[in-house]
C-alpha cells in the first residue's frame, strides 16, 4: 500500500494544496450559507410581515361581509403571481376566531370550515401556538421542529375585534436553491482557483523535491567510494535544502580527504614494510654471500681445479655476482660520501640520456636550473632522476617530448618529470613503486623501488598522477637542509 | 392631398354609413351608455374596446360601456337613466321588465338559448344532483343570475331542500367564471353557472373547466339579452338593434363574435323569457 508520507513532494506538495483549498473553500462557503440562511430568514419573516400586514387588512372588509371569494382572492394574490418569488409563501390561510380554516389558498387541502386540528398533529399544534397569540401582538413567526413549513402568523383585527387570524406558510426548503446556486458558485470558484493553483503547486513541488532528489541521490553513490563532486549536483542557496547540500559536500570533501590519506598510510607502510623485509633479507643473504665469493676467489687463486671444476666455478661466481647486484640494489645505500648537487650534474644526467633520447627520438626538455649548489647528496640525487627519465624516454610515445622541471621551494628541491606517453593504469598506480612490479619486459622491475628508498632516504616525498589528458607526470620533493641553502 | 381636405373626405365618409338615428343621437351630444354585466367573459379589455370602436362607428356616435360587478347595480343604473342600454340577464330584465324594452338577444350555438350548468370538482364523481352536495360548499355567480343563482334554488326548492341547511356553506362570486374557478380550485365543491360561460371558457381556459364535471344541464331558457330603458328614442332603439342583427353580416361583427363565442343577435320575443318570471314566482314566494 502506497502510505502519503511515502510519496514523493512532487505530489504531497499539489495534494496539500488541494486539501487547503478545499478545507478554505467549504469553510468559506459554509459560512456563507450560514450567512444567507440568517440573511434569507430575516428577509421572509420581514416580507411576510409586511404582506401580513397588508393582507389582514384588506382581508377585514371581506371578513366582516362574510365575502368568502372575495377573501379567497385577496389571499391567491401572492401565490398567483407568475414569477416565481424566493420567497414566496406556499400556502395562506385564514382562520376564523373558532380556529376553522375560513379560506385557503389549498382549498382543496384545507377545505372551508373545516377545523384546523383535523389537519394532523403539525397543525394541532399549531392550533395550540396561535390560541396563546394576542391580536394586539402583530405578526409572529412559528417554527415547529417537525413542521416542514415556517408559519407567520398575522392576527385580523377591527377595532379592536378579533375577525380571524392569516396564517401564511413558507416551505423550510424555500433556502434550499439560495443554498444549492451559494453551493455551486464555491465549488465553480474553488474549480478555477484549483485550476490555477494546480499547475503552481505542481511547479513548487518540483522545485522543492528537485534539490531532495539530488541530495538523496548523491547521498546513495556514497558506498565504499566516495564519488568525485563532478559526479553530482547539488542545489545551492541558503535556505535549508540549500545549506543541507553544502554540508554534504563538506562532508563527502572530508570523506575523500580521509581517504585520501589511509590509502597515502597505507601504501607508505606497505612500502616501509616491503623495505624493511627486503632489507633484513639482503643483509642476511650478503654475509654468506661474501663468504662464497671469498671462498671462490680464494680456491681460484690458490686450488689446482679440476677441469670441470674450473668450468663450473665460474658459472657459480657470475651467479653469485649476480645475486650479489640484485641484493646490492634492493639495498639502496645513500650514505654514500658524495659533493654537493650542482647544475653541472644535471647537465651530466642530460649527456647520460642523450643516447637513449636520440634512440627513442625523444626531445629533452629542461626547464629550471640550479643556480647554486645544494646540500644534497648528488650521487642519490642523479640517481633518482636518471630513474625517473630513463623511464619516461622509455614511456613516451616517439617523437614526442619528455619535461624535466626543476625548482627550488621554500626548503626544498621540487623535480617534476613529465611524458606524453601511454597513462598508467589506475590498478598499478598503487603498487608501482613496489619492488619487482616493472610493466615493461625489460629491466628487473627494481628502478622505481630504488628510486622510492631513495627519496624515502632523503626524507623526501615521490608522488605520480597518471591520466590520458596530462600524461603522467612524477614528482619528487626533497628537503634542502637550512643552512646550506643561504 | 392637404389636411384640410383629408378632415373633409373623412367627414364625407362618416356621414355616407351614418344611420338616420344618428341625428337623434347627435342632437343630444351625448354618447350612448351601454352597460355590461359579468353573463359574458367580461374582463377582455382589449376586445371591448374594439367591439365598443365598432359599435360607435356602426351606430354613427360614441358608445360608453359601463361595467360594473354586481347585476343589481347595472339594474338600478338603467332604472335611473344613467344608462341607456344593458346586457344583463334574463331574470333581472323579467323583474324590471315594465321600465325595460327588448333590445337584441345574441344567438348562441344557432338558438338564442342558454342553460344552467350545475358543476362539480372533477374528483367528486359520486356527486349526479344538487341533492348529493349536501354539507358541502356551493357557489353562486350573482344572486340576480337566473343560471347562476335562480335556477339552482328552483332546484333545491323542487327537491324540497333548504338552501342554509343544505350546504355547508354557501358564497357569491358574482361573476359565473368565477364560480368555475371556485369549483376548479377547491374552493367550492360544486357550483352553478351559465352553460355560455362554461362553454367559452372551455375554449378559451381547458385547463380551468378540465378541473370541473358538468353534473346537469338545465332545459333551454332566453339567452340574456340587450335591452334599452324604455324611454329612449325609438329611432336610437331600431338603430342600435339593426346594427347588432347586422354584426355578424360583415367581417369585423363576424369576427367580434367570434371572440364572444356566439353565433349572432335576433330582435327577439319577451315571451320567450316568460318561463323564468314564473321560476322566479314559484321560488321567490316560497
Amino acid at each position: 500500500m502506497l502510505l502519503f508520507r511515502d510519496l514523493s513532494f512532487r505530489y504531497k506538495i499539489p495534494l496539500r494544496a488541494i486539501v487547503l483549498v478545499l478545507v478554505t473553500a467549504g469553510t468559506l462557503t459554509a459560512a456563507n450559507v450560514m450567512r444567507e440562511y440568517d440573511q434569507l430568514r430575516s428577509d421572509l419573516l420581514d416580507n411576510a410581515e409586511s404582506l401580513g400586514r397588508v393582507l389582514a387588512s384588506a382581508l377585514i372588509t371581506p371578513l366582516l361581509h362574510d365575502d368568502l371569494w372575495r377573501a379567497y382572492e385577496i389571499v391567491s394574490l401572492p401565490v398567483e403571481t407568475e414569477v416565481p418569488s424566493a420567497l414566496g409563501a406556499e400556502t395562506l390561510m385564514v382562520l376564523d376566531p373558532q380556529m376553522r380554516v375560513y379560506v385557503s389558498t389549498r382549498p382543496r387541502t384545507y377545505p372551508v370550515r373545516s377545523e384546523l386540528v383535523e389537519h394532523g398533529p403539525v397543525h394541532a399544534q399549531l392550533a395550540v401556538e396561535l390560541a396563546a397569540l394576542r391580536p394586539a401582538a402583530g405578526g409572529r413567526a412559528i417554527e415547529l421542529a417537525e413542521a416542514d413549513d415556517f408559519f407567520v402568523a398575522m392576527p385580523i383585527v377591527a377595532d379592536g375585534v378579533s375577525l380571524g387570524t392569516l396564517v401564511m406558510a413558507y416551505p423550510k426548503s424555500i433556502f434550499q436553491p439560495r443554498f444549492l446556486a451559494i453551493v455551486n458558485r464555491s465549488a465553480l470558484v474553488t474549480l478555477v482557483v484549483l485550476l490555477l493553483l494546480l499547475p503552481m503547486s505542481a511547479y513548487w513541488g518540483r522545485r522543492m523535491a528537485d534539490p531532495l532528489v539530488q541530495l538523496a541521490d548523491c547521498m546513495g553513490k556514497v558506498g565504499d567510494r566516495i564519488p568525485p563532486e563532478s559526479e553530482y549536483q547539488l542545489y545551492e542557496s541558503r535556505d535549508e535544502i540549500g545549506l543541507a547540500g553544502t554540508q554534504l559536500k563538506s562532508m563527502l570533501r572530508s570523506l575523500r580527504e580521509k581517504q585520501a590519506l589511509e590509502q597515502q598510510v597505507i601504501a607508505s607502510e606497505r612500502l616501509a614494510a616491503v623495505g624493511r623485509i627486503t632489507a633484513g633479507i639482503a643483509h642476511e643473504i650478503n654475509n654468506p654471500l661474501g663468504g662464497m665469493l671469498n671462498a671462490i676467489s680464494t680456491y681460484k687463486k690458490h686450488g689446482q681445479p679440476e677441469l670441470a671444476v674450473s668450468r663450473t666455478l665460474p658459472l657459480l661466481e657470475r651467479g653469485l655476482q649476480q645475486i650479489r647486484d640484485t641484493v646490492a640494489a634492493l639495498l639502496v645505500e645513500t650514505r654514500v660520501q658524495s659533493h654537493p648537487l650542482t647544475q653541472q650534474d644535471l647537465e651530466d644526467i642530460d649527456t647520460l640520456l642523450h643516447p637513449h633520447t636520440s634512440r627513442r627520438q625523444v626531445a629533452l626538455r629542461w626547464e629550471g636550473r640550479l643556480a647554486e649548489p645544494l646540500s644534497l647528496p648528488s650521487t642519490a640525487v642523479r640517481q633518482i632522476m636518471l630513474n625517473l627519465l630513463l623511464n619516461a624516454v622509455e614511456a613516451a610515445a616517439q617523437s614526442s617530448e619528455v619535461l624535466c622541471r626543476v625548482c627550488r621551494e621554500a626548503g626544498q628541491l621540487r623535480v617534476d618529470v613529465l611524458n606524453q606517453g601511454e597513462p598508467i593504469a589506475a590498478e598499478r598506480l598503487t603498487h608501482l613503486f613496489e619492488p619487482f612490479v616493472g610493466g615493461r619486459s625489460e629491466g628487473h622491475g627494481l628502478g622505481l623501488w630504488v628510486t622510492y628508498q631513495l627519496v624515502q632516504q632523503l626524507g623526501g616525498s615521490i608522488d605520480v598522477r597518471s591520466d590520458a589528458e596530462h600524461g603522467t607526470v612524477f614528482t619528487v620533493v626533497l628537503p634542502v637542509s637550512k643552512e646550506d641553502a643561504g | 392631398m392637404n389636411r384640410r381636405r383629408f378632415i373633409g373626405a373623412t367627414l364625407a365618409a362618416g356621414s355616407m354609413c351614418a344611420l338616420p338615428a344618428v341625428a337623434a343621437l347627435a342632437t343630444a351630444n351625448e354618447p350612448l351608455r351601454i352597460g355590461l354585466t359579468p353573463v359574458f367573459l367580461d374582463d377582455q379589455a382589449a376586445f371591448l374596446n374594439r367591439w365598443r370602436t365598432y359599435l360607435s362607428a356602426r351606430i354613427g356616435s360614441p358608445v360608453l360601456f359601463v361595467q360594473r360587478a354586481s347585476y343589481r347595480e347595472i339594474s338600478e343604473q338603467i332604472s335611473a337613466r344613467q344608462i341607456d342600454v344593458a346586457w344583463m340577464c334574463g331574470y333581472p330584465y323579467m323583474m324590471d321588465r315594465a321600465r325595460l324594452t327588448l333590445l337584441a338577444v345574441p344567438l348562441h350555438l344557432g338558438r338564442p338559448e342558454y342553460h344552467s350548468y350545475l358543476i362539480v370538482r372533477d374528483d367528486l364523481p359520486e356527486v349526479g344532483r344538487i341533492g348529493d352536495l349536501g354539507g358541502k360548499v356551493f357557489a353562486f355567480s350573482d344572486p340576480n343570475s337566473f343560471s347562476g343563482s335562480l335556477y339552482p334554488r328552483f332546484l333545491l326548492h323542487d327537491a324540497g331542500l333548504s338552501l342554509e341547511s343544505h350546504f355547508r356553506r354557501s358564497f357569491f362570486t358574482w361573476s359565473h367564471r368565477k364560480v368555475v374557478e371556485a369549483v376548479a380550485a377547491g374552493l367550492a365543491d360544486g357550483g352553478a353557472v351559465a352553460g355560455y360561460v362554461w362553454e367559452t371558457m372551455s375554449r378559451l381556459h381547458p385547463e380551468i373547466t378540465a378541473r370541473t364535471r358538468i353534473v346537469s344541464r338545465s332545459p333551454a331558457y332566453g339567452f340574456p339579452p340587450f335591452v334599452a330603458r324604455s324611454d329612449l328614442d325609438a329611432d336610437i332603439v331600431r338603430t342600435v338593434r339593426e346594427v347588432f342583427v347586422d354584426m355578424r353580416n360583415d367581417a369585423a361583427g363576424a369576427q367580434l363574435l367570434e371572440t364572444l363565442n356566439l353565433d349572432g343577435f335576433v330582435p327577439g320575443d319577451p315571451a320567450m323569457f316568460e318561463p323564468i318570471a314564473a321560476m322566479a314566482e314559484r321560488v321567490d314566494s316560497r
